[in-house]
């Protein structure tokens, strides 16, 4: 490959990242380029040492601070004209209230979800309640000299104690499923938005 | 060598190749090559963030009909390099501490 063909390939493959980024990065490698083969080395072999364009690519992708891409995704790539200013502000009390549905939906999605989850863990500190009330009950019931009463308050503490210990291991699955499927969802949001590469 | 630490010695290096006279990128990465082997993409790395540090300056020159950028070591830069060699006295105390002859577990 010659430093022509390196060159505009590697302008292609950065044409994601800010112009200005681009250009600075296209005259540094050519540079270096220029430099090696007045060193003497051919200009085959002056690209070849530089390295591969997706290798760069790669580089620079893990370099470049996440906030950075998704502002150039976000950035318009030509000025907004004048009508599609006005059009924007007379359509604001459209829009607006659309984007702030928007965010109300998710949030109501992620209050749902996670009720169902605090629910759950309020079932089981019922069962541990009953639990502590049932094997209580038993002395109640015995000073009273009620024995069936408490043969039925210990019966009764020791089966909601054991649903207390079922549900505890029950609760921090779901929590754990749930903590997985938002982080899915949010991800899944940051992809819509930026789009796959 | 632990990536921490090589990443602090790169940047430094960088700066003391370009301490007694400006130099480009080429030039830079020969001058370190007997040391570190820098590839293109981290030189331009390291450059940009001395450059947004302060601590060295570009400019560019003509040379045979192109441009070509020449980098400057700044007064940071070179504080840089002096807070260097102090951090790296307290390395090496801390180096003798670690590797002192076992004299009293015999």
């Amino acid at each position: 490959m010659n430093k022509e063909e390196f060159l505009s390939e590697l302008r292609t493959k950065l044409s994601g990242l800010p112009q200005e980024d681009i250009e600075e990065r296209i005259s540094f490698y050519s540079e270096m380029i220029d430099d090696r083969m007045e060193d003497g080395i051919s200009e085959e072999e002056a690209v070849e040492g530089i390295g591969t364009v997706d290798q760069i690519y790669e580089q620079i992708m893990s370099d470049m601070p996440l906030v950075k891409l998704v502002k150039e995704k976000v950035k318009p790539k030509r000025k907004l004209k004048a009508w599609e200013i006005v059009l924007l502000t007379l359509g604001s009390p459209v829009w607006i209230p659309l984007v702030i549905a928007a965010i109300a939906i998710v949030f109501s999605v992620y209050v749902v979800i996670w009720s169902v989850v605090v629910s759950v863990y309020a079932v089981n500190l019922s069962f541990a309640a009953e639990a502590v009330a049932g094997l209580t009950g038993i002395f109640i019931c015995l000073k009273t000299g009620n024995v069936p009463g408490a043969v039925f308050s210990l019966g009764a503490g020791f089966i909601c104690a054991g649903l207390a210990i079922v549900m505890f291991f029950v609760c921090v699955a779901i929590t754990k499923g749930v903590i997985k499927l938002t982080g899915k969802m949010l991800t899944g949001m940051k992809t819509a938005f930026v789009g796959k590469e | 060598m632990d990536i921490q630490l090589k990443r602090g010695l790169l940047d430094v290096c960088v700066l003391a190749a370009i301490k007694n006279e400006d130099s480009y990128g080429y030039q830079i990465l020969k001058d370190m090559k007997p040391y570190l082997e820098l590839s293109e993409s981290t030189l331009y790395t390291i450059l940009k963030r001395l450059e947004n540090a302060s601590m060295l300056k570009v400019r560019s020159v003509e040379h045979e009909g192109r441009l070509r950028k020449y980098y400057h070591i700044t007064k940071q830069g070179l504080a840089r390099l002096e807070e260097f060699k102090e951090d790296w006295k307290e390395i090496l105390s801390i180096y003798n501490y670690i590797t002192r002859e076992d004299s009293s577990h015999e």
